[in-house]
């Protein structure tokens, strides 16, 4: 078999150095060099497992933020993102996403309201300068200021379910008092300040600190939440299993389930599009696309047949003829199925239908099921 | 870790043996990381020196075989259909196939295991 080639020389988290001494597997990412697994972790596998049933650590500092600060910061969020972000309360999050004119998406976002007049937009680190220009270019109009502070932080997501009484160990916050989509300020690991927020991309409890990027902090903070996580048989989990686990979760990947090409029905994210709210961009083409109805919609698919689906596979109906492709593959380490989410006719996505998948040239059968996949069960 | 000096080596880490029995490589296991599908031909297909034969599958990548040399299958290791993770334990001593040669010679071309180490180490390298 052909195995893959060095990557090319690309951007690095200031915990590069520590993922390499602890003998991580590192890939290309959107143009970063990252942990993809830690063999040291028992690799893709153990680490899913570890967030499913425990807690693993993240080294998610390759994604973006933006701050908005000023007299007019929530009328420039709410103009360029598509939920509503004036039914946030002070150290709340949602997750939202910003739009073309036509509908389709620059970027999914999570937007936390830090203070009165200020908010932090977190970004995907493949679209990080794309979606700085996009801010700033279209809320000039606005008495705020629009910061990119992407590299200023180290971001660390401790997921799974002990991902809380680890966090806790580490820090005077009190997080029992902070709700999922919440965010607090705190000392951890002896630093003020810090802001944590009760957010991830696991389908998983967990929480996001964002600390100085200078590298020696940044190491010594990840091996204080390793060491301090031993009893909870914590783990270094890398980007293979953040996609195993958002996979399972049914949380959409930029490029992949979302793309300038995709609209937000199609995407099935209506939950978090709020058309009743003031015009922001984008609403008028989704309000007709509404009214014209969409062709084709976003489906999981778990496989019946034996075979993976992949990303960018067709997806057949049961006479061979192509009706859509897949956004994302992969087997599901929790469920231990083979499960995708492609686009698929809207005639074709009742729950049950079934469908074929061509991999390597072989129709393979899969069955339309819900999704999420995966989701937890909630504690009172 | 040496690989074992009781077979021949491709540079794309595949392994095979004098008497047509074949499978990937250690190295080949670790930098795929957890298998979870091995797709092979069946007992009869024929296989030509070079070309792809199979696939196997790691939770986050698809990977084909080549074949190390010519022949025809003899047998196939079913029990990497419900197993494979079997290559991860054990990649050296999970055969995948057994081949008829049809050009023994070809056995010549490929790389003794002193050789495939020091080709792992440079492609490292790079």
């Amino acid at each position: 078999m052909l195995l893959s080639a060095a990557a090319p020389i690309v951007r690095k988290t200031a915990l590069n150095a520590v993922h390499r001494a602890m003998g991580a597997k590192m890939v290309e990412f959107n143009g970063w060099d990252m942990p993809v697994e830690y063999p040291g972790s028992g690799g893709i596998i153990a680490e899913h497992l570890a967030v499913r049933n425990g807690v693993g650590i993240f080294d998610v500092s390759h994604m973006g933020d933006i701050r908005f600060h000023g007299p007019q910061a929530l009328a420039a969020v709410q103009h360029i993102s598509m939920n509503d972000a004036a039914n946030l309360a002070v150290g709340q999050a949602q997750y939202s996403a910003m739009l073309y004119p036509q509908g389709t998406f620059v970027d999914d976002v999570i937007v936390h309201r830090l203070a009165e007049d200020d908010y932090l937009l977190v970004i995907n680190a493949g679209t990080r300068e794309k979606d700085f220009q996009w801010v700033r270019d279209n809320t000039l109009q606005f008495d705020c200021a629009v910061e990119h502070l992407s590299d200023d932080f180290t971001q660390i997501a401790i997921q799974g379910p002990k991902a809380v009484n680890l966090l806790q160990k580490l820090t005077d916050a009190d997080l029992s008092a902070v709700k999922f989509y919440w965010v607090t300020r705190g000392t951890v690991c002896g630093i003020p300040n810090v802001l944590i927020g009760r957010t991830g991309y696991t389908a998983e409890d967990g929480f996001e600190i964002y600390i100085p990027a200078d590298e020696a902090t940044s190491a010594r903070v990840w091996n204080e939440i390793l060491a301090a996580g031993t009893e909870f048989g914590v783990v270094a989990c890398g980007l293979g299993s953040r996609n195993t686990l958002r996979l399972e979760g049914n949380l959409s990947l930029y490029g992949h389930e979302i793309s300038d090409t995709i609209n937000v029905w199609e995407a099935g994210l209506d939950r978090f599009c709020k058309m009743d709210k003031p015009d922001f961009i984008g609403h008028s083409a989704l309000a007709q696309a509404k009214a014209e109805g969409g062709k084709r919609t976003l489906v999981g698919l778990e496989m019946v047949e034996r075979g993976i689906a992949r990303d960018g596979y067709k997806v057949l109906d049961e006479n061979g003829r192509e009706i859509g492709y897949v956004t994302s593959g992969s087997p599901a380490p929790f469920l231990k199925k083979n499960i995708a989410l492609a686009y698929v006719p809207v005639e074709f996505a009742a729950v049950g239908s079934t469908v074929k998948v061509e991999i390597r040239g072989q129709a393979v059968k899969a069955q339309v099921v819900p999704s999420p996949f995966y989701k937890r069960l909630k504690k009172a | 870790m040496p690989s074992p000096t009781d077979r021949k080596y491709t540079k794309e880490h595949e392994w095979i043996t004098a008497d047509g029995t074949m499978g990937i490589t250690h190295h080949a296991q670790e930098s795929l990381g957890d298998i979870v599908f091995v797709d092979l031909p069946k007992v009869g297909a024929e296989l030509t020196a070079g070309k792809t034969f199979g696939t196997v599958e790691s939770v986050k990548a698809v990977s084909d075989l080549y074949a190390p040399v010519s022949g025809t299958i003899t047998e196939v290791n079913e029990t990497l259909a419900t197993a494979p993770e079997q290559v991860n334990k054990d990649a050296h001593g999970s055969w995948m196939l057994k081949l008829k040669l049809s050009n023994p010679s070809e056995m010549d071309s490929l790389l003794s295991a002193a050789d495939y180490d020091k080709f792992v180490t440079e492609e490292a390298g790079h």
